[in-house]
């Protein structure tokens, strides 16, 4: 797996590459938190377009980003467009919780 | 017409209980399932599933201690059985273990929700454990491709 962020004003987006496992996702957790807190970022925007395995794991990794924003009252959102990752994201419920988007400008727009 | 059973197949692959081979286990049973000429929706399914139960195995059985995991997988026709067995911990209450969202490591950002995603993907799932003995996890699915062909 991959992971490059990019920060745009108050938002960090984040852009996963390869495979999110639970081997890779607290890989992913670390260099998410690290970042977001030591920059004292606000909003997260996960880029899982170029995702081609995700697992319940990384439902999990999400949940806790989504936490994470919550208590700065800030918010994550969700740029996807891989159907077999949005039936993942659809099944677990996260999608009550958090936008899914084509492209970081829509997410960015809100 | 004669009765043909020729299309049985079976692999078993044994490994250690390390997250790195969450990977090499659902590329391998993808890889022998591909004999069933599935569709990318299909493979996907079967990827996810042996990915919860060995992420399950490696977690929650060996709790990150050394094991082994034991992943078998027989072809039938066009059924695809897969067993993913640990010798560690056990699950006491296997209902409860079953239920969307449940997990008993919430601090490990679990979301609870593999066995739900084993269920929805594969068309079979059976748990059997024993306390301090291990996990033994079932599961299987038919393959729409080779029917389709007939
Ligand atoms: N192989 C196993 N050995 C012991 N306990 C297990 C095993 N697999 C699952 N469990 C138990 O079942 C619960 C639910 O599993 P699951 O649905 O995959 O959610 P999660 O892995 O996110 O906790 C786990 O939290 C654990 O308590
Ligand atoms: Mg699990």
């Amino acid at each position: 797996m991959q992971l490059t962020t990019e920060i745009r004003k108050d938002y960090m987006i984040v852009k996963l590459k390869g495979e999110l496992d639970h081997h890779t996702s607290e890989e992913a957790r670390k260099k998410i938190d690290k970042q977001y807190f030591n920059n004292n970022l606000l909003n997260i925007i996960l880029d899982l377009r170029e995702l081609n395995f995700m697992d319940s794991s990384g439902v999990g990794l999400i949940m806790g980003r989504y936490k994470n924003c919550m208590n700065r009252n800030g918010k994550i959102s969700i740029v996807s467009t891989n159907p077999y990752i949005n039936r993942i994201l659809k099944m677990s419920g996260l999608l009550k919780l958090v936008k899914i988007y084509d492209t970081i400008e829509e997410a960015i727009r809100g | 017409m004669v009765e043909k059973n020729n299309n049985r197949n079976y692999m078993k692959l044994e490994f250690l209980s390390k997250s790195s081979n969450e990977s090499f286990a659902r590329v391998v049973v993808a890889a022998f399932a591909s004999q069933l000429d599935p569709t990318i929706e299909e493979l996907s399914d079967i990827k996810t599933a042996v990915s919860e139960a060995v992420t399950n195995a490696i977690i929650h059985g060996y709790e990150y201690g050394e094991g082994l995991v034991v992943v078998e997988a027989t072809i039938e026709d066009n059924r695809l059985d897969i067993v993913v067995e640990d010798f560690g911990k056990g699950i006491e209450d296997i209902n409860k273990a079953m239920e969307p969202f449940y997990t008993s490591k919430p601090d490990l950002e679990r979301s609870g929700m593999g066995f739900t995603v084993m269920e929805t993907f594969m068309d079979k799932l059976e748990v059997e454990s024993e306390v301090n003995k291990g996990t033994k996890v079932k599961m299987s699915k038919v393959f729409k491709s080779l029917s389709r062909k007939e």
